[in-house]
């Protein structure tokens, strides 16, 4: 490695000793470099590794959906607290690794140049593995925010903030020492991806740390909701879309060995993809408290969205004209077709979903979750297989071991995906519908929510088997590319030669040379445009907490801040998932007002930092649930769900009534809340903890007369004070418009 | 609900920059060539590493 570096450097003082020929005429002297496969090598270990991680916890929390025992009855392999240890995993370990791989392995190409630093490079990569490690530390054992995809806790989010910031520096400086002059497009692609998602994950993770590994969302209610999809929905637009479009610009035409369709096509993609993507966030928020043009604005762009990537689907297809014999025997074209396949489904149903009325029916139901997968397993996942199955051979210098292996993981993975999303879209409509039904006399048809969960677990049995398959056929790809790599040797560095970039070339004379300079003088405006980000980042740190908190002015007098035993209830609701499973909004249809109660309202959220709202009802609403049964009921239901509802797939948490509630930050908390803004009275934090007992103290008492005995003190006392609490605020002054 | 404007003037700035990366790009001439590059990417030089003897052989190896 050494010995490589030094070699870079003196074909770099090379460079200079020929300036004078260039200004004569003569063409640049060649340059010799190496690319730094290793680097490529090392992320493509991880995101096969991680990614079949990710998906053995996929398989086991499908199958926990129709068997609630499969969770081993343990606390940190419940639904509630894996599901984000599955979502974080597959999008930032199995993907993110994935799209570090192909960024590196194809910028130096096309750049022309080995990465700016080997040493960024590595912590780039050693920096993202223990960014997951203290996911799979953190996320099991309910250390949370609760927001879906940012789920992780304050330092790790500073931590990720550092690691993203090494990868641009590190990318921008490819940029600014490459020997050539255009920048593929490919190269705006990724550029996209790394400025926009420093900008979401910073404006998201605003949050006020209580203590170490606990924080609360600087937003509340509609704010934070908003704020979240904003992030969630440019997550997908950025971080699982963007990156891989640039992926697709380059491994595709490689793959098929003939250039894109259209070159022009695949930039006019990039720019209207850009500038359509940011606005759509809002499509996740239709029918709930958000103001009325803000929805129609989410979902106007929404549609426009259809152009952009339809145009990027069929610029990729119609890059294998005249080579679709290459198809039907190259696994790796296979492979990518159907990717491509999927992303030109997946965004032409996201925009159906964005118009109110198909909205109406799919939000909250199983039909999302499709929607997701036809993106992530089909257009992330098969684009990743083939970029493996393609680059692999190629820096460990050998074939492929095994062409009949990758046909065997295509035919399966698609069986999988088939399985997993075509039952999800039945058990979706299916169940959407079936919570919409009235009969003839107009009252609800299932009035009880559990008659349609009933209904759609067959579906639920076919999705964990779909995700089995799909998850065998990543196995025998991991086999493949091991047996593979044994067979060949790691070109850890690999040369290649290239002219000097000329107009670099006659500026260098005036300079003494170094690599800053250079980029200094030579490219104001980048950095401009650097510094213009880096006052957007400042100004956001700055300012949003002024603003937010000075905006959460309660527009209804009867909503007041939780108490701190409900409080304390509440983080147990996080900690424990519960709202991956339970919505807390309830929309204005009929169907319903009439199963939950009086539909939401913006200002009852204003102290619920963060909010809770949730993205899907595998189970029913809790916004009305205070007050709709008695302390002994919830007791009797979180103890074990089928003693009160017989054959709910609702996990048991018999933990909660005998472990301890832990108030040692109960002070901080409320201290924090103030900070933001709840107005709990000067001093208050002092008196908390008495007031914490009393209302424990009385909930105990309530259960004995049901026989329930329960030390005061069980963290079971806290939750069914926040359940009981629940959308009780506004229940005096209903509103008459339904 | 200021929060939306404040995240409308994010993605609005953020929108800018990335037009001013446009317009540079225009003028600075890369897309005067609309075809080449996409050419271009396919060559891959191949030096003769000790232990590369050259991907071209094994283009399109899965076969
Ligand atoms: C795997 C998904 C899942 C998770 C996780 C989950 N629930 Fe449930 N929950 C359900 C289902 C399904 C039902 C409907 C059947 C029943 O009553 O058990 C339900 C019902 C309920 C009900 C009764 C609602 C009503 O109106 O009848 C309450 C209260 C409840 N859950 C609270 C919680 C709490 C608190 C947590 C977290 C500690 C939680 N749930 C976690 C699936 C889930």
């Amino acid at each position: 490695m050494e010995m490589k570096n030094t070699l870079m450097r003196s074909s770099d003082s090379g460079t200079g000793s020929g300036a004078g020929l260039s200004n004569l005429g003569g063409s640049p002297p060649l340059e010799k470099f190496f690319y730094d496969n290793k680097i490529v090598r090392d992320f493509g270990i991880a995101s096969v590794s991680w990614g079949i991680i990710s998906l053995l916890v996929g398989v086991l929390i499908a199958v926990q959906l129709f068997m609630p025992e499969a969770n081993l009855g343990l606390p940190f392999t419940t639904f509630g607290r894996l599901r984000a240890l599955h979502t974080n995993g597959a999008i930032f370990a199995f993907v993110g690794n994935l799209m570090f791989m192909g960024v590196y392995y194809s910028l130096q190409r096309l750049c022309k140049t080995r990465m700016y630093s080997d040493k960024l490079s590595r912590i780039h990569f050693w920096g993202w593995q223990l960014i997951i490690a203290s996911a799979v530390l953190t996320l099991p054992f309910g250390f949370t925010t609760s927001k879906e995809y940012a789920e992780l806790e304050w330092p790790i989010d500073i931590m990720i903030a550092l690691i993203w910031v090494v990868f641009a520096i590190n990318f921008f400086g490819t940029l600014l020492t490459r020997r050539t002059k255009h920048l593929y497009v490919a190269i705006w692609f990724y550029v996209a991806t790394i400025v926009t998602v420093a900008v979401l994950h910073i404006v998201n993770s605003m949050e006020i740390p209580v203590s170490f590994l606990k924080s609360y969302s600087m937003y509340a209610g509609v704010q934070d909701a908003l704020v979240q999809w904003w992030y969630g929905h440019n997550a997908v637009a950025f971080f699982l879309t963007t990156p891989f479009l640039g992926l697709m610009y380059y491994f595709l035409p490689k793959a098929a060995n003939r250039p894109v369709f259209s070159y022009r096509l695949s930039i006019i993609h990039f720019w209207s993809l850009i500038f359509l993507y940011i606005w759509a966030g809002p499509h996740h928020l239709l029918y709930t408290a958000l103001p009325d043009w803000a929805q129609s604005l989410g979902t106007t762009f929404s549609i426009m969205l259809i152009a952009p990537s339809w145009g990027g689907m069929i610029n990729g297809l119609l890059t294998l004209r005249g080579a679709w014999d290459q198809v039907r025997t190259n696994p790796v074209l296979k492979f990518m077709v159907v990717s491509i396949t999927c992303y030109g489904m997946a965004t032409f149903e996201g925009p159906m979903h964005s118009l109110k009325f198909v909205n109406a029916l799919s939000h909250y139901t199983d039909w999302i979750p499709a929607h997701v997968h036809i993106g992530t397993l089909g257009w992330n996942g098969f684009m990743s297989f083939a970029i493996l199955y393609w680059l692999i051979p190629r820096i460990y210098n050998t074939k492929l071991h095994s062409t009949k292996l990758a046909n065997l993981h295509f035919w399966i993975g698609t069986l999988g995906m088939v399985f997993w999303t075509v039952s999800m879209y039945i058990s979706g409509i299916m169940q959407g519908l079936m919570l919409q039904d009235f009969t003839a006399d107009g009252i609800l048809k299932y009035g009880n929510f559990l008659e349609t969960t009933t209904q759609v677990l067959p579906m639920y049995m076919l999705r964990a088997l779909g995700g089995l398959l799909y998850l065998s056929g990543m196995v025998i790809m991991a086999y493949n590319l091991f047996k593979t790599v044994k067979s060949g040797v790691l070109i850890a560095n690999e040369a290649d030669e290239a002219p000097a970039r000329t107009k670099d070339y006659s500026e260098e004379k005036h300079l003494t040379g170094y690599l800053r300079h250079r980029i200094i003088e030579r490219k104001p405006m980048l950095l401009l445009v650097v510094a213009a980000l880096t006052i957007l980042i400042g100004g956001i740190v700055e300012f949003i907490p002024v603003f937010t908190i000075q905006s959460n002015i309660p527009t209804i007098a009867s909503v007041k801040p939780y108490t701190p035993l409900e409080l304390e209830g509440r983080n147990i609701y996080m900690r424990e998932g519960c709202y991956n499973c339970h919505s807390q909004m309830i929309r204005p249809f009929r169907s319903e007002t009439e199963r939950y109660g009086e539909y939401s309202k913006a200002g009852e959220f204003v102290y619920d930092h963060p909010f809770l709202w949730g993205s899907k009802r595998t189970g029913p609403d809790l916004q009305r649930i205070g007050g709709k049964y008695p302390n002994a009921w919830h007791y009797r239901h979180m103890f074990n769900p089928r003693l009160t509802s017989p054959g709910s797939i609702m996990p048991n948490y018999k933990w909660l009534s005998t472990n301890d509630l832990d108030i040692s930050d109960t002070r901080a908390s409320i201290t924090a809340m103030r900070r933001l803004g709840v107005p709990y009275p000067a001093g208050y934090e002092d008196r908390a903890l008495e007031d914490l007992k009393q209302q424990a103290v009385a909930i105990s008492d309530n259960l004995k007369k049901d026989n329930i005995k329960v030390a005061d003190t069980k963290e079971i006392v806290a939750l069914i004070a926040y359940l009981q609490r629940m959308g009780t605020d506004i229940k005096g002054n209903k509103t008459d418009n339904k | 609900m200021l929060i939306l404007f404040m995240l409308i003037a994010i993605s609005l700035i953020v929108a800018l920059v990335f037009l001013v990366l446009f317009i540079i790009n225009v003028r600075s001439g890369q897309y005067d060539d609309m075809y080449t590059p996409s050419v271009r990417i396919l060559f891959d030089s191949h030096l003769n590493n000790s232990d590369d003897n050259g991907n071209e052989k094994h283009s399109n190896e899965i076969k």
